[in-house]
């Protein structure tokens, strides 16, 4: 059973042309905004831009111009994760404090979307400047889990995941800090890919953390994946943290069997599931022994400071949030409360009304690990266990060729549960902000159903290794199809 | 009361900011450029829009390198920037990207005409703020004030000397010196009126011959050398009188009132400033080259001292004369240029200490906006060496030069100065000035040696000043005698 279409699936019916570019654009934008009443994945839907843009391409087909000329994703309909620039266009990162924020220019990441034939149909809902693991911090209102509308899609990137996992769109482009692609692509039922920091440009994508922030597909299946951070991945001269090796062929890298693939499995992770959940920790032994029987050995390796992850991730983030979030002061754009007094009163009120309760504690925290006194207990400590986290991994890689682990601990929750609990919301991203904090890819593929609620499973390699985990997670997915075994509850809802 | 002051000495320290002179600025490419329209050299990125993220300037890094190598400072092989976080609305990202504590150069020397040498603790890279223009002048009073953004993100390195200079005056001196380098090797315009070079100044007193730092008051706002002197001056008095008086000094920022000619607390909460520097995680530890640092030092051009010691050496000048002329590249190179074309390098130094300077102060010009070049110079010389002009015309010509320029030959010329040489025409002006001035002709023969100037006064007045006067005075004496 098939719930939506791959962007490959839709790329050959264009190349063949069964369908027009605004054909598909059309079908997505009828079901983005059939679905949104029960969603709500979108604060911007892009409806006139997008028919522009697939009227110029199909003309431009209808011209003789060959689909393959026009770019490895012509006419597919995409959705970008707010925090994305998007020149022109409303560009709020979930925040009232650029609520009416219009960017003269565009993320490269967008451009070069654009460039390879994507239609952008509209800006995804997300947590306040991708603060959060569930969407409810978007200052606007919450995303909804396309297999349970009284839960939550997950975050930050909740909207992108959550309009992909609804089959609105084959491809969103998300944000992951901690985990914040391959939370939400567990919990939508979908493909998120977090490249190795320094993958992709980070420029015109809103700073939340600056040396953890990374872009990345979130997409109904591996190859499509492969296909959209083959579009985005490069240097770029505007991003000095992107780095200039070449981009492989990740397509060319799928495979079908894991023959001589050695897995590593966390222990420490292992153990830590085995004691929450056990309906969890059996799904993922399941998984294990389908990447056995796929002809892949599992080595048991050790992260024995991945305990620390959190921590250290909630001292270096909101560092650098505190410092990357006071340039919205109301001086220059944005929005502004000025109801008297002086500058720094203006900043104060402007602040004070623009920001949500997540993104203050948040700032709060990062001033303070960074004040005089505290700067070397808290913010050189944590770079310093940042440090032991990627040796962890040098070491586990060496002796395995990826790493297989949960995405995370629990399937969706239900919207509200954890808004009262920061901690509790923040150990949502206990199995994939270790990755992060060593900068090295990790993605999230679906692997099956808790209650009939979905969950992914974890891939990790070792940095610059995209195509290696690409190839093993795709031979985990054409021999398991999870995607297709259980279609959003949401569809029936509205098919009714 | 004199007696007691006597008694303590000042400690100065120089913390200088200078505008590099790179065609881009420090993080972005926009065109760093000084007077502007306000706010049309800007970009997302110098605005510090969301999203957009800072490349360093290389030739930033290489100018502030070069600077470090004529001043004899160590370069950094690893080298980083760092965010100074404060919230002030003349800086875009409300964060300042700085160099906290790995400087791209520690350590080097300030050497001092005097031959002191005054050493530096450091220099380090950064970018510039934007300018807030206050409606009305003062912030407190303004009813609302406007945001140039041109000027941030404008390449900034601050020269910071240890605390070693000892008076007002070799504060100037050092500025002085300072300047002559950055000029030289052109990695900035240097201009203190225009902001490309700017002062700010630690200032402590202490009992004559303590090794302990007093407490220390930082002045800023000084826009000028002048002013530099002047609020150095009162700040030590100030602080002198306190101690004098068996009072504390307060650690406390102070600006400079020029109008006024005092020193205020600026009461700002800036002691309590809590910068929270952090490596910025936007851009990658810099890591330079031995072998392009060697590359840099070959490019380095003559500094002033030592091409005031050469001057000195191979033109014969004075060390004073030497001493002025190398104060920035454009002079030195002009008298250079001048003394090689005339081979009359002493008269070269003449002119232009002399007249030249006065006519440039005169039509507000430098060297390097003034019509004159050196071979001009070096005809006009040639002119007077040969008697083709006389020294009073010269100067009128030399004024022409200054602002028009041309050649001195066809402005003698045109202008008819040249002087009268020729033995025949000079011996009949002569004749008939004696046929014309019989009186003095018998004083002069009676003992009154004045009375021939007066005769050479009626002379160059016929002829318009034209005659060549020492003919003129030669012919006289060989009648007359």
């Amino acid at each position: 059973m098939k719930i939506a279409k791959t962007a490959h699936e839709l790329s050959d019916a264009i190349r063949r042309k069964e369908l027009s570019s605004r054909e598909a654009v059309e079908a997505a934008l009828d079901s983005a905004q059939a679905l949104d009443p029960s969603l709500r994945a979108y604060i911007t839907l892009l409806p006139e831009r997008a028919r522009d843009r697939a009227k110029q391409l199909d003309d431009r087909i209808a011209r003789g111009d060959s689909a393959d000329s026009l770019g490895a994703l012509a006419g597919i309909p995409v959705a970008v994760k707010d925090i994305f620039c998007l020149e022109g266009e409303l560009t709020t990162c979930g925040s009232r404090i650029l609520g009416n924020f219009r960017p003269p220019y565009s993320a490269t990441v967008v451009n070069k979307l654009e460039a390879a034939g994507a239609i952008i149909i509209g800006k995804t809902n997300m947590d306040e400047f991708a603060m959060g693991s569930s969407c409810e911090n978007s200052a606007f209102f919450p995303t909804r889990n396309p297999y349970d509308v009284t839960r939550v899609p997950g975050g930050s990137s909740g909207g992108s995941a959550s309009t992909v996992g609804a089959g609105s769109v084959p491809i969103a482009l998300g944000t992951d800090t901690g985990g914040s692609i391959r939370e939400p692509a567990s919990f939508c039922n979908i493909v998120g890919v977090k490249p190795t920091y320094g993958r992709v440009s980070r420029y015109g994508m809103i700073a939340f953390a600056s040396s953890l922030d990374q872009a990345g597909p979130m997409t109904r299946d591996i190859r499509d994946a492969a296909t959209t951070l083959q579009v985005m991945a490069g240097h770029d001269e505007m991003d000095s943290t992107s780095v200039d090796t070449p981009v492989p062929n990740y397509a060319a890298a799928l495979r079908t069997d894991l023959a001589g693939v050695r897995i590593g499995i966390v222990t420490e992770f292992e153990d830590s599931i085995g004691r929450s959940d056990a309906a969890m920790a059996g799904l993922y032994k399941r998984a294990y022994a389908d990447l056995e029987r796929l002809g892949a050995t599992l080595v048991e390796v050790h992260l024995p400071h991945a305990q620390y992850g959190l921590a250290t991730y909630y001292l270096i983030a909101p560092a650098e949030c505190s410092s990357n979030l006071a340039r919205y002061d109301g001086a220059r754009y944005g929005c502004r409360v000025n109801e008297s007094g002086d500058v720094f009163t203006m900043f104060e009120h402007t602040r004070e009304a623009g920001f949500g309760d997540e993104v203050k504690r948040r700032i709060i925290l990062g001033t303070y690990a960074l004040s005089a006194g505290y700067y070397d207990a808290y913010y050189v400590r944590a770079q310093k266990v940042r440090t032991l986290i990627k040796r962890d991994f040098d070491n586990a890689f060496a002796q395995c060729d990826a790493i297989a682990c949960p995405a995370v601990s629990c399937p969706p929750f239900e919207l509200g549960a954890k808004t009262q609990d920061p901690v509790a919301m923040y150990l949502m991203d206990y199995f994939t902000i270790p990755m992060s904090l060593a900068g090295i890819p990790a993605l999230s593929v679906p692997a099956g159903y808790v209650n009939e609620l979905p969950v992914g499973l974890q891939f990790a390699a070792p940095a610059f290794e995209e195509a290696r985990m690409l190839g093993i997670a795709h031979a985990y997915e054409q021999a398991t199809h999870h995607a297709d075994q259980v279609a959003p509850k949401v569809l029936a809802g509205a098919a009714r | 009361m004199i007696e007691t002051r006597l008694q303590f000495e000042a400690v100065i320290g120089l913390e200088v900011h200078v505008e590099l002179a790179t065609q881009s600025k420090m993080f972005c490419g926009c065109r760093n450029a000084f007077g502007a329209k306000p706010n049309t050299l800007t970009c997302p990125v110098c605005l510090g829009m969301p999203g957009t993220l800072p490349v360093i300037n290389r030739r930033a890094v290489e100018y502030l390198c070069k600077t470090g190598l004529a001043l004899d400072c160590a370069i950094a092989q690893f080298s980083k920037f760092d965010r100074k976080n404060y919230f002030y609305p003349d800086m875009p990202k409300n964060y300042q990207i700085s160099q906290y504590d790995m400087p791209l150069t520690t350590g080097g020397v300030v050497p001092l005409a005097s031959g002191k040498p005054v050493r530096l603790n450091r220099i380090h890279l950064e970018e510039d703020t934007g300018k807030n223009i206050h409606a009305g002048g003062h912030m407190a009073a303004s009813e609302y004030t406007l945001i140039d953004y041109n000027r941030a993100g404008v390449p900034l390195m601050e020269i910071v000397s240890e605390p070693e200079i000892a008076s007002p005056e070799e504060a100037e001196e050092y500025l002085v010196a300072l300047k002559a380098v950055l000029s030289y090797i052109g990695v900035s315009d240097v201009k203190m009126h225009e902001g490309s070079l700017r002062c700010d100044a630690n200032v402590s007193v202490r009992p004559r011959g303590a090794t302990e730092l007093g407490t220390k008051a930082e002045v800023k706002n000084m826009n000028s050398f002048r002013s530099v002197v002047r609020a150095l001056r009162f700040e030590i008095e100030r602080q002198t009188e306190l101690l004098a008086l068996g009072e504390r000094v307060i650690q406390e920022t102070r600006n400079w009132d020029d109008t006024r000619g005092i020193t205020y607390s600026t009461r700002s909460k800036e002691q309590a400033h809590d910068y929270r520097y952090f490596p910025d995680p936007d851009l990658v530890p810099m890591t330079i080259d031995a072998q392009v640092i060697e590359a840099w030092r070959t490019e380095l051009p003559e500094l002033p001292l030592a091409k005031r010691d050469r001057l000195v050496r191979e033109y014969g000048l004075s060390e004073y004369e030497a001493g002025i002329l190398s104060e920035d590249r454009a002079t030195a190179d002009f008298f250079e240029q001048a003394a090689r074309a005339s081979s009359e390098a002493k008269q070269v130094a003449n002119w232009m200490l002399g007249d030249i300077r006065r006519f440039l102060e005169k039509h507000e010009k430098t060297l390097a906006t003034a019509a004159i070049k050196p071979e001009q110079l070096a005809e006009l010389i040639a002119l007077v060496k040969s008697g083709h002009i006389s020294g009073k015309a010269a100067k009128e010509v030399c004024e022409l030069l200054v602002t028009e320029g041309g050649d001195p030959r066809a402005i003698v010329q045109a202008r008819g100065l040249a002087q009268v040489s020729d033995s025949a025409a000079v011996s009949q002006i002569v004749d008939e000035a004696i046929a014309g001035n019989q009186e003095s002709v018998t004083a002069y023969k009676a003992g009154k040696a004045k009375a021939l100037e007066f005769i050479v006064g009626q002379i160059m007045k016929a002829s318009r000043g034209k005659a060549n006067v020492d003919m003129v005075r030669a012919l006289l004496k060989e009648r007359l005698g």
